[in-house]
């Protein structure tokens, strides 16, 4: 078996396992649902079944006995209980790990089984029972098939399935030949052979449905009952396989979508983006020199790059349900631990992020639901002793935001002591004992390093992972965190993350002869500054804007321009972190498509922008990041509150 | 050092002879336009473009403590890899000439002179002898791991 092969099954392993997850997870809630049980059971069916083929036989022997379990569940012969979904979960877990280290997982597949036999009503020794009372019930002697015409092109191989009919006993094939058209009329890649197969003794039916189990409606399968099998019976199962087996035939067709290495989308973007550096340095050049019919070009040019881009960009947007699924798992187990019964809602699964960015934070978002369930809820009595319902509540929501997407992690638990969490920072060493901080400060002491509340070490949280390692993690990826809380009530910790990392609409604006862009997805709208607040003087610095007090920060002054300030400045109205902040700049330049170029790990620690990128004339501008210039304005506004109060 | 001659590339700088080994560059450039980075101090103090890739443009002037100039005919940016513990960064870096390629034994280079030295000493890997006369070899990877460390720092304050 070719390596990529093998990568591909890795990767079906976990998407399969991610799946089964899922729907033992609902499963747990719903046990009536007899779809899941279907869809649990085929995931169980296929991983064994490629595992087997890839050469996983642990693996694949371990999870026949869930099988087992699961298709006499399905048929009713047994009732789902909360143990058996209990220990199918645990399966769950052991069958990644079993296909990385098969022996070093044996001892613990080993215990999962003895749940599993025990969790079974009847206990292991069933199956066993089962195993030899069944084929005297249905079997089958000889059986003819034939498979729909298409399935060559879909990949399937009829030997495979001849090849599993032999392993079920001593057998004899014949191919029937009797569709199979002139040479003329022939299309060599339709299957128009059918097979006949009779087996020298009887085998189960089950066994021999089974194998069918992934050829649904089209399939045309005739049993011929051995002699001493009850017919109605036969009739029966073969009328009940399309209707399980068919929704499976969909992700088998699997014509409407296909898998690209990341990698390979990485280089298209890359090349997305060099194409829109070029095409602006056209746009440039065409502007110039005024040629109409240069310009029209460069006009198609630009047309077309913006699609290719926005197309690309589309092709990486996964939705934040890829990495829920997995939460709410985290969040059952949690509160299985921790004894605290939790509900765990999650909103917004469908809005999308670029998929390396939704890699990224699915660390962040684990330690950030463990520190909720465990700091932040209550224990069941806590809870009841405060009037508040027992079960606490984590609700994760995703919104858009502008060019954001906002994430929200709330629970409804003891909320943040402020007190507290001062008095450990003192402790630490991280304000002085007479420092009057802000709330918000105080809560942003809790994203520094070294500063943990959690009076004891839990097995939950505290393992020594901070919320400055979530706040790092989050700022890498050009976002920010947000912490608020209200005592009593729960805790908010919000995250702005940007779209993407590649390519933004960006604002070109100047100041002091030097040019800066601006995420366009953030500005507001333009106005003039009005000539008494030109220049820079005492007093607020606010805006009105139709009635409304918009504060604003001269870009100037922060970034240290020294050049004399040009006539009618204009201000450009941000939006971020909820919080509207007009930027004095000395002029707008032009609408640009922005490729963000990372900056150097020399520069990383500078605040306020983003990154970098070319412009049309070869220079070299830097990309404002918003969040960070109105979180700089608010420090330098704190701060001199603080100084004018003392 | 081993004692295999190393190829290095010299440029001056004020007064000073540098040598660097020819292994890290990247490429000599003519002066391009550099954008001015805000903030970001005297040293690594703005970017420039070098075909496509946004580069950070350093003046070593500012940690030999030598007084700045003006750019002449000669000024070159010297574009070079400098190795750091998280991976190799690009950087570019002033040069008032550069002058050629040439080897260097390292036999010959002795270690700075704790006294009465005019450079920092954690600055310098050592002097070579060349021509008759001395070539500093700049300690690049601990000149940019002190910037990274004294701007994190710089952050953590303004942070608080």
């Amino acid at each position: 078996m070719t390596d990529e092969a093998g990568q591909i099954f890795l990767q079906e392993a976990a998407e399969l396992v991610a799946s089964l997850e899922r729907d033992l997870l609902e499963l747990e809630t719903t046990p009536e649902t007899s779809d899941l049980v279907n869809a649990a059971f085929r995931s169980l069916h296929t991983l064994k079944g490629s595992g087997a083929m890839f050469g996983f036989a642990a693996m694949s022997a371990f999870l026949h006995e869930f099988e087992t379990a699961f298709d006499r569940i399905r048929q009713g012969e047994v009732a789902l209980s909360p143990a058996i979904v209990a220990v199918a979960l645990r399966a769950c877990d052991r069958i990644l790990p079993m296909i990385a280290t098969p022996e070093a997982e044996a001892e613990a597949a080993r215990s999962v089984l003895d749940a599993l036999a025990q969790a079974m009503p009847g206990g292991g020794a069933h199956v066993a029972q089962r195993t030899e009372a069944a084929p005297p019930l249905a079997t089958a002697s000889r059986l003819r098939f034939r498979l729909p015409p298409d399935v060559l092109r879909l990949g399937h191989d009829p030997q495979m399935l001849l090849d599993e009919l032999r392993e079920l006993g001593p057998a004899r094939v014949q191919a029937i030949t009797a569709k199979i058209p002139t040479l003329e009329t022939l299309d060599p890649t339709d299957c128009l052979m059918a097979w006949e197969v009779s087996f020298d003794t009887p085998v189960p039916r089950g066994a021999i449905e089974d194998v069918f189990l992934f050829h649904g409606d089209d399939l045309e399968l005739e049993l011929d009952p051995a002699e001493k099998a009850d017919p109605p019976l036969a009739a029966a199962s073969t009328a009940a396989q399309p209707a399980t087996t068919g929704p499976k035939t969909q992700p088998a067709a699997g014509g409407e979508t296909m898998r690209v290495a990341t990698e390979r989308l990485d280089e298209l973007m890359d090349r997305v983006g060099e194409l829109v550096i070029v095409e602006a340095r056209l746009q440039a050049l065409a502007s110039s020199r005024k040629d109409p019919a240069l310009l029209a070009v460069a006009e198609d040019i630009e047309r077309l790059a913006a699609g290719l881009r926005s197309a690309t960009m589309s092709m990486r947007m996964v939705p934040i349900a890829s990495v829920t699924g997995r939460f709410r798992r985290l969040v059952r187990d949690l509160s299985a631990t921790l004894g605290k019964p939790i509900r765990f809602e999650v909103t917004g699964e469908d809005t999308e992020l670029d998929k390396t960015m939704i890699e990224l934070i699915a660390d962040p978002l684990v330690h950030l639901l463990r520190n909720a369930a465990d700091h932040g809820l209550e224990t069941a009595e806590t809870r009841r002793a405060a009037g508040k319902p027992e079960s606490g509540t984590i609700r994760l929501a995703a919104t858009y935001s502008g060019a954001e997407v906002l994430i929200t992690l709330t629970d409804d638990g003891r909320g943040l002591d402020l007190g507290r969490i001062r008095a450990r920072a003192v402790t630490n060493g991280l304000i002085a004992p007479e420092a009057q901080l802000s709330e918000r400060e105080l809560y942003a002491l809790i994203f520094e390093p070294g500063f943990s509340t959690a009076a004891a070490v839990t097995e939950v949280s505290g393992r020594g992972v901070g919320m400055d390692v979530v706040r790092r993690s989050i700022e890498q990826l050009r976002g920010q965190i947000e912490i608020s809380s209200e005592p009593g009530h729960g805790t908010t910790v919000t995250l702005r993350l940007p779209l993407t990392l590649a390519i933004i609409d960006g604002l070109l604006v100047e100041v002091g002869g030097e040019r800066y862009t601006i995420p366009l997805a953030a500005v507001e709208e333009c106005v003039e500054l009005p000539a008494d607040q030109a220049h820079p003087g005492t007093g607020t610095a606010f805006l009105n804007i139709r009635g409304a007090l918009v504060p604003f920060l001269r870009l100037r002054s922060l970034f240290g321009v020294t050049a004399p300030p040009l006539l009618h400045p204009k201000v450009v109205v941000v939006q971020a972190a909820g919080n509207r902040i007009g930027l004095v700049v000395d002029r707008i330049v032009a609408n640009t498509q922005t490729v963000i170029k990372q900056l150097s790990p020399l520069q990383a620690h500078l605040r306020g922008f983003s990154g970098a990128t070319i412009l049309g004339d070869g220079r070299v501008a830097l990309v404002l990041d918003v969040g960070q210039i109105v979180a700089l304005g608010r420090e330098a506004e704190d701060l001199h509150r603080r100084e004018s109060a003392a | 050092m081993s004692s295999k001659p190393i190829d290095i590339v010299t440029m001056r700088l004020g007064r000073e002879m540098l040598a660097i080994a020819a292994s890290d560059l990247h490429e000599i450039l003519e002066p391009v336009p550099v954008t001015r980075m805000p903030n970001s101090g005297d040293f690594v103090f703005g970017l420039i473009n070098v075909r496509g890739a946004v580069v950070p443009l350093a003046d070593l002037r500012v940690v030999f403590g030598m007084p700045a100039e003006a750019a002449t005919n000669d000024t070159r940016m010297v574009v070079l890899d400098v190795p750091l513990e998280t991976g190799p960064v690009t950087v570019a870096i002033l040069a008032d000439k550069v002058l050629d390629v040439s080897s260097l034994d390292p036999a010959t280079v002795e270690p700075v002179p704790p006294v009465g030295s005019r450079w920092p000493a954690e600055a310098v890997r050592g002097i070579g002898h060349r021509d008759g006369g001395f070539v500093i070899l700049p300690d690049l990877p601990a000149i940019f791991r002190t910037h990274c460390a004294r701007s994190a720092e710089l952050r953590k304050d303004i942070h608080r």
